[in-house]
């Protein structure tokens, strides 16, 4: 490749308090699948912010074809030939599909018009979808697909796609990437952002490795293997979680026949349900979120109450308890949404240990606070699972993402559980976090607790669980154990590709 | 260009400074306005703030002070938990006519009897009369989730007619020549809230200073308090933590209908004298602002209401001295809140000098 197609000259961005991105150089050739690696918070997001127009570079340069690059706004990139899938989708659900995409346009053409184009770019490009079908209705693949979709029909140059594979079950990430192949034969370039490093060896042609918001290597993801790049962008080895053998114990939790609509408008009803956990066991529960986690997870902390006998513990009823009668038996979750849920943001971390941990470890009397022993608590969360902050005065919020889940799973960890039920651990964690937090999740099932591990990684439940079971459309599949499962056998248990598995035949 | 900057936390120096620089600005901008109205805009200012503490007749205003004062404090912290948790109850005007008219008609039932208990059985009737005027909107919201500050303003007007039906029917003095208005419970020793009427002490002012303990105590010290901030702060996370919504609603209320109605009790008691047409004056209102200048905090409020108290009775000094007019004072109130919630701002968010953005 003589000239590339964008090229980074030392872009910088700084926030107050740190260095988002220093002097990042880089190309881009044409026609190249370019991963970007880091770990949360080395500088993902700000860069290709930065290459879209969202925000500026304090200094530095890009250059497109050779001509000078800098996008004011979102608009001028698009009309340079940048486009980007979010991980976040911005649709309206209560439109369809074709009303969305014209809504992102500068002059939609007649919704026919476009209904056509969108059909022929989804046969093209072996993406199903019907123009005229309301968003609200279609599944995070679909969902995804019409943003991908949205970007074609710009005819990109560049596609910068975040974290694009989290919400697909495997088969869809199967037609996602030939998609992806068929684009770079035709010569478009992507910027792929992913955390899961398998699938960037089998996608990527190169791959830039971000830390602290520096470049601190490049290599080509085909001749490297995981390990080496996950510790690149960690900057030290990696330990592997171990796992001892363990014997599992008599049932220490299980739900029986559970049906509960969700307390939400959007949210997914739970449909007869039954689980079975046992002492020393971690469940593995599968699935793309939305699936009824959320649910799931209300109703093993006691916010979603059903019947007593629908969920026991230990063979006792405690479907009718509330979250603070669970705690005292030892039934502890830490849920996925950090801010708001497992954690107030603008409370210290002194009163967020406080919050879950006002039971079992006995921070109050009387009624009374013991503030001196809640700071205690919350600093030994700190020291035991390396939460950086400078002090348990500090709001919740003042953390990053990273650093208050693992505050939020090592409060709950902390508390020597009998059952443990967790909702997407390791999200937005880094690596080295990642693994701490698997291992303390292995320690406390050996030491005799049971933990469902509800995730969206596959990888992680492969690693950790004994049993996996996929939760899809509020339905949790027959658990079966984890050693030997396939993963085209665990795709189906998540509901396959939803009827697209022929889009490519 | 200034640009706005959230901070990664709430600043506690600003938190603190915003009611002094509100206080300045209002100072400032209501000199300028006094100015314009062609008064002297230094002397305007001193007969609000200086005068009543230290002028000449200070002996006269000073009692008044702790009469304005304590109705607005025991209000004011009851409001505050709520607002605390989320809860808008702005009816507390209602909630403190229906505590008065509760506990006047238990001590006017009791008239004349001279016994020690019967004061001591009004006040626990006004804070009943109270509660109960706040459990409407409370049950209302739990089971229909209707909206408390709709149900809670309206039913002041409703209060305010049984007010009217009261002082001309029900409660009506026998002895008033056919006048509206009740017994003077000033003629009534043992139903009196005065402790010391030439100091401006009464049962009031001891329960206020009660209620700020109690009040710093439980949102300090207590699990009910910390549930309540959580709740306000992050419902969800509230949940999680085990707290159950609907308790906490009707707590919130109920205690802030108690603290209203016992006001009202120990207004009628004391320094109104009796239930008649035109008792309430609006407290229940100046209390929202009191809560908020305060900033929900226990000590803030005592501060706040004893600035609020001033700047009523500067304000009249200053209507009767200088010629001001009365709208003149109330949009010097009115400035103090907009200050004070436009000044907040400054605790969550930094201002920048932008730097010019490379173009």
């Amino acid at each position: 490749m003589s000239q590339p197609l964008l090229s980074l000259k030392g872009l910088t961005k700084a926030y107050p308090g740190v260095i988002a991105n220093n002097e990042i150089s880089f190309d881009i050739g044409e026609g190249e699948v370019h991963a970007l690696l880091g770990e949360n918070g080395a500088g993902k997001s700000t860069l290709v912010k930065m290459i879209y127009g969202l925000v500026k570079p304090d200094s530095g340069g890009m250059t497109l074809r050779g001509a000078p690059y800098a996008p004011s706004e979102p608009r001028v990139a698009r009309a340079d030939g940048i486009a980007m899938v979010f991980q976040h989708f911005s649709l309206f659900d209560a439109l369809n599909v074709a009303e969305n995409i014209a809504l992102g346009m500068e002059n939609p053409p007649a919704l026919r018009d476009l209904a056509s184009r969108i059909r022929e770019v989804s046969e093209t490009y072996g993406l199903p979808l019907d123009p005229f079908r309301t968003v609200g209705d279609l599944s995070a693949g679909e969902r995804q697909r019409v943003e991908i979709i949205r970007c074609l029909l710009q005819d990109p140059k560049l596609l910068i796609m975040d974290e694009p594979t989290s919400v697909l079950t495997p088969q869809e990430v199967e037609i996602l990437f030939k998609t992806l192949q068929q684009l770079k034969a035709e010569g478009t370039s992507i910027l792929y952002i992913s955390h899961k490093l398998e699938e960037i060896r089998t996608l990527c042609d190169t791959a830039t490795i971000l830390r602290l918001g520096q470049v601190v290597g490049d290599c080509i993801p085909r001749e490297t293997t995981a390990r080496q790049m996950a510790e690149m962008m960690v900057g030290s080895s990696l330990k592997t979680p171990e796992r001892s053998g363990r014997t599992l114990g008599p049932v220490a939790l299980d739900i029986t026949g559970l049906s509960v609509s969700s307390p939400t408008e959007f949210g997914t009803a739970l449909k007869n349900l039954h689980l079975i956990v046992r002492v020393g066991e971690i469940l593995g529960i599968g699935g793309v979120a939305g699936n009824g986690q959320e649910e799931l997870l209300g109703v093993l902390s006691g916010e979603i109450t059903t019947d007593a006998g629908a969920v026991k513990m230990a063979g006792q009823p405690i479907g009718r308890m509330g979250p603070t009668a669970r705690r005292q038996l030892g039934v502890l979750t830490a849920p996925e949404e950090r801010l708001g849920h497992a954690a107030a943001p603008d409370m210290s971390l002194t009163e967020n240990a406080l919050l879950t941990g006002v039971v079992r470890e006995r921070l109050e009397s009387h009624g009374f606070l013991k503030w001196g022993a809640a700071r205690g608590f919350a600093e030994r969360i700190i020291q035991a699972f390396d939460v950086r902050t400078p002090g348990p005065e500090n709001a919740a919020r003042s953390l990053s993402g990273g650093n208050l889940q693992k505050f939020v799973i090592g409060r709950e960890v902390l508390q020597d559980p009998k059952v443990l039920v967790v909702n997407q651990p390791t999200w937005g964690v880094d690596a080295a976090a990642a693994a701490s937090i698997r291992q303390a999740l292995l320690d406390l099932a050996a030491g005799g607790a049971a933990v469902i591990c509800i995730s969206q990684d596959l990888d992680e439940l492969m690693e950790i669980a004994d049993n996996f079971a996929a939760l899809n459309e509020g339905r949790l599949s027959e658990p079966r154990p984890t050693e030997g499962l396939s993963v085209d056998e665990i795709g189906l248990m998540m509901g396959g590709a939803h009827g697209m598995e022929v889009a490519h035949a | 260009m200034i640009r706005l900057e959230k901070r990664p936390q709430p600043s506690r120096a600003w938190s603190m400074a915003t009611p002094l620089l509100a206080v300045v600005a209002t100072m400032v901008f209501g000199g300028l306005l006094f100015a314009a109205l062609g008064k002297n805009p230094f002397v305007a200012i001193q007969t609000i703030f200086w005068d009543p503490l230290f002028g000449e007749y200070s002996f006269f205003y000073r009692p008044q002070l702790l009469v304005k004062g304590a109705p607005l404090v025991l209000i004011a912290i009851g409001l505050s938990l709520g607002f605390r948790a989320g809860i808008w109850n702005i009816g507390a005007e209602g909630q403190y006519i229906m505590g008065a008219l509760a506990g006047a008609g238990v001590g006017l039932a009791f008239y004349p009897l001279d016994a020690w208990y019967v004061f001591p059985l009004m006040v626990i009737a006004g804070a009943l009369g109270g509660w109960a005027w706040a459990m409407i909107p409370g049950l209302l919201k739990v089971k229909f989730g209707t909206n408390e500050i709709l149900v809670s303003l309206m039913l002041v007007y409703v209060a305010e007619l049984i007010l009217g039906s009261m002082s001309t029917r029900l409660l009506k003095n026998p002895e008033g020549y056919g006048f509206p208005g009740s017994r003077n419970f000033n003629d009534y020793p043992a139903g009196n809230s005065w402790i010391a009427q030439d100091l401006g002490m009464h049962w009031g002012v001891a329960a206020a200073l009660i209620a700020v303990i109690f009040a710093y105590v439980l949102l300090n010290r207590h699990m009910l308090g910390f549930h309540i901030r959580l709740s306000g702060e992050a419902p969800r996370a509230a949940r999680f933590a085990g707290v159950n919504p609907a308790r906490l609603i009707l707590l919130c209320l109920g205690l802030a209908g108690a603290l209203a109605g016992m006001a009202g009790l120990f207004e009628v008691a004391g320094p109104a004298g009796q239930i008649n047409i035109d008792f309430n004056v609006g407290y229940g209102f100046t209390a929202i602002i009191v809560a908020f200048l305060g900033r929900l905090n226990p000590l803030g409020i005592l501060l706040a209401a004893a600035l609020m108290a001033l700047t009523y009775i500067g304000g009249e000094i200053a209507q009767d001295n200088l010629g001001l007019p009365a709208a003149a004072i109330q949009m010097f109130q009115g400035m103090l809140l907009f200050f004070l919630l436009a000044l907040d701002l400054l605790t969550n968010y930094r201002l920048r000098l932008a730097v010019k953005e490379r173009t």
